[in-house]
């Protein structure tokens, strides 16, 4: 049979976010995949060269509207690395106690759009009003539904009342028995299992070779989590086992994320539990004295790395985000080869595709072995040259 | 008849004004079930009526790769095929419109094959490859769904003894409905009618998420609207094919025939329409509870268990004829 | 065991209850205690220190004088209701309230004097 290419995207239904997958299929078999992002990029690392550290908490929260906090986490650690700073523990408690609830509210936003893509509508809204709980949580104890702006350097800025920790625990239960119902759900289901068992396998030789983070990764048998291998905030006391499943697939993605809410629901009982008493913030001067940092932390996605410099003054020098969406896309190129078409929306959604996340352009230049970043003028020049040409051929 | 006569019947009842707010009903009680199952809140009454009128009136565009004959004929012919079935199915009393005759069954089942024709046809002349997969998947759909539906309508017919559906009916009256001798039968009917509809579990040619609509990806305005009409008024007319042959038709048990005027006539009405209302709303159960099959699941699903289900359901009937049940 | 429709029970146990959207315009879903609003400005309690435009992240805060004294405005449509300039302010000038129905027509965006 004649092979077809079909462009899915920018602009699909099935894509939350934009992205341009080119898919070479005979049939409906796909034979080859090519993939084109930079579609949502902002300019966001020039834009945190222009501002100051406390200016800069606020935007790297809008990096990403589901792992807002996150962003916000790895760069204040980034900072407080540089400034040598010790946060009481009071604050890491407070800090990890939003992050894992960021990560409960964005699995249940997952297994929603998991449905959706599987046409399951009815498991979309029952779990996004599940998720509504949690969202309804983060606006009593930080102010906002997603971004949060509770980071600051040097600690957290609110604190907890000990109604809101009865809060949390109440919602916790409601959670763990809301997402034990979803198990069930997931391993049951005659027509989930067929359509996500088998689909989108990636072996554990591949998926290292590969650099697949986060939940992709740990649905391939690797068991590596940045919380439990080089722990940051408060993991170090927390107890938590880091979930693997071996098969491979889209289901074992599905695994994984439902037993990872689990153990968050653990983790933030133990936290509301044994919250240590104190000051929850350091006072830090406002200039950074010149050094660089990496800072890692575990998104919902998989592993997101900040690269910090700075230079003396109150900005940033350079500011590098290296997002886990950025890491799992090449993966879906190779994991796309010889799926059906039908298959193409579960694939991507696996990997819990965050495209605003990961658009940043670095230029290298294999030759001259240069890296240098472009403004938004030389840019605009650049491209506007290269479609002329494009024009003209 | 005269001439009159005809156009009424034709234009009012049962012809297209009856059976188009017919259709809304069901569209109506399809979507606000379905948008309960979810814990939402649905449309209200009139929206189909609006979404029609909406259709109406937006701009009609036609791509330029398209066939433009094809492409305006496919809505056309499957909205006159579904609205011709329906004049042989019996609602208010024993005989429909035309009096019925020895294979009008057969014509019904001829009939409701001509939509998912249509949509291929769509799908195949739109110029647009999500279009030609969805038209592709259309046309093994249909290879799949039709043989265990008109399977498992075939058992009635046996156990009656006749191809017309009047004398199916007659057989029902009086409360010995045909579901309780051919179970399995409405079983497969209505999971195969659920096939053929292109409803979920079954609605791969129509996969928003995968295919952006397939078919009717390129439909816009007028177009649009006949098509949505003819998906609406199949199931209409699906579901009350199963009514008919396996459920009793207008039968309430006690009969009504000794009220004044046209009241027996009217308790038939309401009667068939709760029926009907029954069957879509076990089609809007099982579109809230499943997700959506592979095209090859979909395959080995119908010839691996709604084949032998049809075919053993109707070996057990021609073993109780031959043993002189009935 | 492994079936199609699993959830069967559940859905069907849901038409017995209400839905669980809340019918905006006719019922108003209030803030918690804690939301950051729409911010107010107390003018008797400011210093001019301009710490708040200092710290805004999108220049929402632009210093102005007006009757004399120099003191911030806020321009709502450029503000990422971050809650900074209240950390900032060193005289608890700023209080972010709870009112979120701030939807304006384009041109007249609102200003907090």
């Amino acid at each position: 049979m004649a092979k077809v290419t079909i462009p899915i995207g920018p602009q699909h239904p099935a894509l939350k976010e934009p992205e341009r997958f080119m898919v070479t299929v005979e049939g409906e078999t796909i034979v080859d995949a090519d993939v084109r992002i930079g579609h949502t990029h902002r300019g966001l690392e020039k834009l945190f060269e222009q501002r100051t550290y406390l200016q800069n908490i606020h935007i790297t929260e809008r990096i990403c509207g589901i792992c807002s906090f996150t962003h916000s986490t790895n760069f204040c650690q980034a900072t407080e690395y540089i400034l040598g700073a010790e946060l009481p523990r009071r604050g890491l408690y407070l800090r990890t106690l939003m992050n894992e609830l960021e990560r409960l509210h964005s699995h249940l936003l997952w297994l929603g759009v998991a449905g959706h893509e599987m046409g399951f509508d009815t498991l979309l809204m029952w779990s996004w009003d599940d998720r509504e709980r949690v969202l309804d949580l983060f606006e009593d104890l930080t102010g906002n539904r997603v971004t949060h702006a509770y980071n600051t350097i040097g600690g957290v800025r609110r604190d907890i009342t000990d109604a809101q920790v009865q809060r949390v625990l109440h919602t916790m239960d409601i959670l763990e028995e809301r997402t034990k119902a979803y198990i069930q759900v997931g391993l049951n289901e005659q027509t989930i299992l067929k359509r996500t068992q088998g689909v989108g396998i990636l072996t554990t030789a591949d998926a290292k070779r590969l650099c697949a983070v986060g939940p992709r990764l740990r649905a391939s048998n690797v068991k590596y989590d940045v919380r439990k291998n080089h722990p940051y905030a408060a993991y170090g006391e927390l107890p938590f086992d880091v979930i693997t499943s071996d098969t491979l697939d889209v289901h074992g993605q599905l695994v994984v994320r439902a037993l990872e809410i689990l153990e968050t629901v653990k983790m933030c009982r133990y936290m509301m539990q044994n919250l240590p008493p104190g000051e929850i913030r350091v006072k830090v001067p406002r200039k950074v004295p010149p050094g660089e940092a990496i800072s890692r932390t575990e998104a919902p996605r998989g592993e997101d790395i900040h690269y910090l410099r700075s230079n003396g003054t109150d900005k940033p020098e350079r500011l590098k985000v290296r997002a886990p969406t950025l890491a799992n896309i090449l993966n879906v190129a190779h994991t796309l080869k010889g799926a059906n078409i039908a298959d193409i929306p579960l694939i991507v959604a696996g990997i819990d595709p965050c495209m605003g996340c990961m658009d940043r352009v670095l230029i290298l230049d294999r030759d001259k072995e240069t890296a240098s970043v472009m403004t938004k003028e030389q840019l605009r020049e650049y491209s506007i040259a290269w479609y002329e040409k494009e024009a003209h051929r | 008849m005269n001439g009159l006569e005809s156009i009424i019947y034709m234009l009012v009842f049962p012809g297209f004004l009856f059976l188009t707010s017919f259709a809304f009903a069901c569209q109506y009680i399809d979507r606000k079930l379905y948008a309960r199952f979810q814990k939402r809140v649905g449309p209200p009454f009139l929206q189909p009526v609006a979404d029609f009128i909406k259709l109406l009136s937006k701009e009609d565009i036609v791509p330029k790769a398209a066939d433009r004959t094809m492409f305006t004929a496919a809505p056309i012919v499957g909205l006159a095929a579904v609205l011709t079935a329906f004049i042989f199915i019996p609602v208010l009393a024993l005989h429909a419109l035309i009096p019925s005759f020895e294979g009008d069954l057969i014509m019904v089942l001829y009939l409701l094959t001509i939509p998912s024709l249509a949509i291929f046809m769509a799908g195949w002349s739109s110029g647009n490859p999500f279009g030609q997969i969805g038209g592709m998947r259309a046309v093994v759909q249909m290879l799949s769904y039709e043989i265990p539906f008109f399977l498992a309508l075939l058992g009635p017919a046996l156990v009656v003894g006749s191809w017309s559906l009047g004398k199916i009916l007659d057989y029902q009256l009086g409360g010995m409905w045909l579901v309780l001798l051919a179970p399995l039968g409405l079983f497969v009917a209505i999971i195969t009618l659920q096939g053929k509809l292109e409803r979920l579990p079954f609605d791969i040619p129509d996969a928003e998420t995968e295919i952006v609509g397939g078919p009717m990806a390129e439909y816009s305005g007028r177009r649009l609207a006949l098509f949505r009409a003819m998906l609406d008024i199949e199931m209409v007319v699906g579901a009350a094919l199963i009514v008919t042959l396996f459920l009793g038709g207008y039968d309430l048990i006690i009969s009504f025939s000794d009220l004044p005027w046209y009241l027996p006539y009217l308790v038939n009405g309401v009667v068939f329409f709760l029926k009907v209302l029954l069957i879509v709303g076990i089609l809007a159960l099982i579109k809230a509870v499943v997700a959506r099959y592979r095209i090859d699941q979909m395959v080995s699903l119908s010839y691996r268990w709604m084949i032998p289900l049809s075919v053993a359901q109707i070996i057990v009937i021609v073993a109780l004829k031959f043993g002189g049940w009935f | 065991m492994k079936r199609p429709g699993v959830m069967i029970k559940d859905v069907f146990r849901r038409l017995t209850m209400k839905p669980v959207t809340s019918r905006y315009p006719y019922e108003k879903s209030p803030a918690e205690p804690g939301y950051r609003g729409k911010m107010e400005f107390y003018v008797d309690k400011c210093i001019s220190c301009g710490m708040c435009a200092k710290d805004c992240p999108s220049f929402a805060c632009v210093m102005e004088t007006i009757d004399g004294k120099k003191r911030p405005v806020f321009y709502l449509d450029r503000c990422l209701f971050c809650a900074q300039c209240e950390e900032s302010c060193p005289k608890d000038a700023i209080k972010m309230t709870q009112e979120y129905e701030l939807a304006h027509l384009a041109g007249n965006p609102p200003i907090v004097k």
